[in-house]
């Protein structure tokens, strides 16, 4: 491992941690032999979660597959912003085909890899919200059902940022959108029953699910890494803040997604064959309202008169998660 | 080898004998019988080395095909009629990409009103996106399309369908001739992809490209077309060296050489329309026929040929465009510069209405008489038209047409 010489600095968060350990246990994005399987010069916006997220975990994949790794992306910012040419950001063989069908483009070459006796190469099929929840659901619940060897990650920023930040059945309820304006009576996103790809994906029983976060990047990798280890249908759902859409800062993006697991909203667990296997505890947990305040897609529920009802309304989903998950130390 | 067999199970066998590594199934009438004989040929470990993969949509088993190719596997399968348009947006994909999957089409009408019997609708709906179209006239010709199709597609990087006529040919059984493994062997190598993931040398495969390139992308798709036009007759050529039959080609013609008035069509119905020519040869009219086997690429600069000293030009249609009338005959106009001739637009056989020998030769001496309109429909119960247009002007809440149309010829006038 080839090694540079850093300084210990506090992040203010547990990623000092990283710094402190012994080579081996490091972060791959610690190691300078990491993949930067997504190369710097792509066109995100500053501050993009999804970016963030996608280098982590293609990188880990690629660690734990000894550099054979296959990605067939959908439709999306992390294809559009990752390939206008000839400035690919893709250091893999990568394939986008399109919006809907990249958990089904998937299930094509990693029958052509196991036609071709190739089992050491390993497939990913990635894309956001939209591409997962909504048009590629079809096929990425039928690459479940069939338990195909994919590993599929959805990076989630909880709409359509592509096309101007439009609602997906992954929009949280009240969030402004431009198609969920925050006018009317009910301002913002309506209140439907939501859906959970996680537990959709559990429903499944597919041999692995996890949740992930990038405020949690070590995590990320460690649940990317497991995936590697399982054969079968995998789906890791990662929680990537969006400035763009959020109305959030860019700097603010690994805060967001932190108060959006330490308030419940975004529990981080995994699960095997339907069953959940592990939660990440909440250390500090903090109302919903920390979360939602600095994000502008919220500001409606903050005006002259707060959305008390609302407020208490999303209050009582993160609840639920943390008494549903386990997400809260037991003090007897 | 000679053997009595169903049209859709000889296609298997000659797909099979085409090594597909992946094959992806969902069932839609009437290719299902392709796909069901290839997957049990897979179960029984009797085609080796190949991913028969069940899907959930024909959205998905393009989807399937596309990324099997793209990864450098030799990749087919099948569909029809609601099934082709509900892969739409795969299939402007795949030929996008330049991926040579081969895909038969039952071809099937579209519905509403549902369907399931044969016309062109379907795959004529797909005829720009970007694939070779192939449109057998016998069971033995969509056998052995499928042989050329996979050597056509892998040497153009382009995808192929092979238009077989639903019921009329996928269900029909006769004599055949299967090829052997070693002839087909010796006419298709192994695929050697254009362009392929690999992790030994990562290439991005779909990036977004802008109006800088677009144009240059989209052009050399038709260059690829056009340079189909010249290896079609060649492959054709090679296969009738290996198998020791005609199959494929662009066009086919028959009894065209002093003809005034030549018959052009597509698929199945060219064998009831050469028997037709004959009866009118035998009475002396200077009448022949043009089967299209290519319809993309058009074989325009053959047509404008065989089209330049005929006085007639009649157009068997299994589609209709609505708004407008045919869809081969449009084509045909492109081809038509410089060229007088009276040309009938003829719609028949839509949603499987059968196309019969006397209503041919109805048409076809009104047309040597020059009596026939610019565009007919063959066999139209017109009467029936009538009494539904009469209901719709009756009343505002006439209600479903196709339900009035059907309890009006069942007698019932409820």
């Amino acid at each position: 491992m080839t090694m540079q010489q850093i300084k210990f600095y506090q992040t203010g968060t547990f990623t000092v941690g990283n710094r402190l350990l012994d080579a081996d246990q490091r972060s791959v994005q610690a190691n300078m032999e990491r993949t930067n399987s997504l190369n710097s010069g792509h066109r995100a916006c500053q501050g993009c979660g999804e970016a963030l997220g996608a280098r982590y975990a293609i990188d880990a994949a690629m660690r734990a597959s000894n550099n054979q790794v296959i990605a067939c992306n959908a439709t999306g910012c992390l294809e559009v912003f990752s390939t206008p040419y000839p400035e690919t950001s893709w250091q893999i063989p990568w394939i986008h085909s399109l919006f809907g069908n990249a958990a089904a483009v998937a299930t094509g070459v990693a029958a052509a890899m196991k036609v071709k006796g190739r089992k050491d190469v390993r497939i990913i099929a990635q894309g956001g919200d939209g591409g997962t929840t909504d048009i590629g659901f079809g096929c990425l619940s039928g690459m479940f059902e069939r338990n195909d060897d994919v590993l599929y990650i959805c990076y989630d920023n909880q709409a359509y940022m592509n096309t101007g930040v439009q609602r997906s059945s992954a929009t949280p309820p009240a969030a402004r959108t431009a198609t969920t304006m925050a006018i009317g009576a009910e301002p913002g996103n309506a209140f439907g029953q939501g859906k959970n790809l996680p537990l959709i994906a559990m429903a499944h029983g597919i041999p692995y699910v996890a949740t992930a976060s990038v405020a949690y990047l070590r995590d990320l990798e460690a649940k990317v890494s497991r995936a590697m280890t399982v054969r079968g249908a995998r789906y890791i759902h990662i929680l990537v803040p969006c400035p763009l859409g959020w109305g959030a800062a860019p700097h603010d993006t690994i805060k967001l997604a932190r108060l959006a697991v330490e308030t419940g909203l975004f529990p981080l667990f995994e699960a095997e064959h339907g069953e959940v296997t592990s939660s990440t505890k909440i250390r500090r947990r903090v109302p919903v309202e920390d979360y939602l305040k600095p994000q502008k897609r919220f500001a409606h529920l903050f005006g002259k008169t707060p959305a008390v009802s609302t407020l208490a309304h999303i209050q009582e989903t993160a609840d639920r998660n943390i008494r549903k998950y386990g997400l809260l130390e037991k003090h007897d | 080898m000679l053997k009595q067999t169903e049209g859709s199970h000889a296609i298997a066998e000659c797909v099979a004998l085409c090594r597909p590594e992946v094959i992806c199934a969902y069932p839609i009438t009437p290719q299902t019988h392709i796909v069901e004989g290839l997957g049990e040929m897979v179960k029984a470990g009797d085609l080796k080395h190949c991913e028969f993969i069940n899907v959930e949509s024909e959205f998905a088993a393009l989807s399937v095909a596309i990324g099997a190719s793209a990864a450098g596997a030799r990749t087919y399968t099948a569909t029809a009629s609601q099934g082709l348009l509900f892969m739409a947006e795969a299939v402007y994909n795949a030929a996008g990409l330049g991926l040579p999957i081969v895909m038969t089409i039952g071809n099937r009408a579209i519905g509403a009103p549902i369907n399931i019997w044969n016309d062109h609708t379907d795959s004529m709906s797909m005829r720009d996106a970007g694939w070779i179209q192939l449109y057998a006239e016998t069971n033995q010709e969509a056998a052995d399309l499928h042989i050329q199709a996979f050597r056509l597609a892998e040497e153009l990087s382009m995808p192929v369908m092979v238009c077989v006529d639903g019921f009329i040919l996928t269900h029909a059984y006769e004599r055949l001739d299967i090829p052997t493994q070693e002839q087909v062997d010796a006419y298709l190598p192994p695929f050697e992809p254009r362009q392929v993931l690999d992790t030994n040398e990562p290439v991005s495969i779909g990036a977004m490209v802008g109006p800088e390139a677009f144009m240059e992308v989209r052009y050399l798709a038709h260059h690829k077309q056009m340079r189909a036009l010249e290896l079609i007759p060649r492959l054709s050529a090679e296969f009738r060296q290996v198998f020791g039959r005609d199959s494929g080609g662009l066009m086919r013609t028959y009894r065209a050489e002093d003809a005034e008035t030549i018959v052009v069509a597509l698929g199945s119905v060219n064998g009831t329309i050469k028997d037709v020519i004959d009866e009118l040869r035998d009475e002396g009219c200077a009448i022949g026929a043009a089967a299209i086997i290519s319809f993309r690429p058009f074989p325009s600069e053959a047509l404008h040929e065989l089209l330049s000293h005929a006085k007639r030009l009649v157009v068997i249609e299994k589609s209709l465009a609505v708004g407008i009338g045919g869809i081969v005959s449009h084509n045909l106009r492109m081809v038509l510069s410089g060229i007088s001739l009276h040309a009938y637009t003829v719609v028949a056989g839509l949603g499987g209405r059968a196309i019969t020998k006397a209503s041919l030769r109805s048409l076809f001496e009104r047309a040597l008489r020059d009596e026939l309109e610019p565009l007919t429909f063959l066999d139209l119960n017109q009467a029936a038209v009538n009494r539904e247009l009469e209901r719709e002007k009756a009343q505002r809440r006439s209600g479903p047409s196709a339900e009035n149309i059907l309890r009006d010829l069942a007698g019932g006038a409820l």
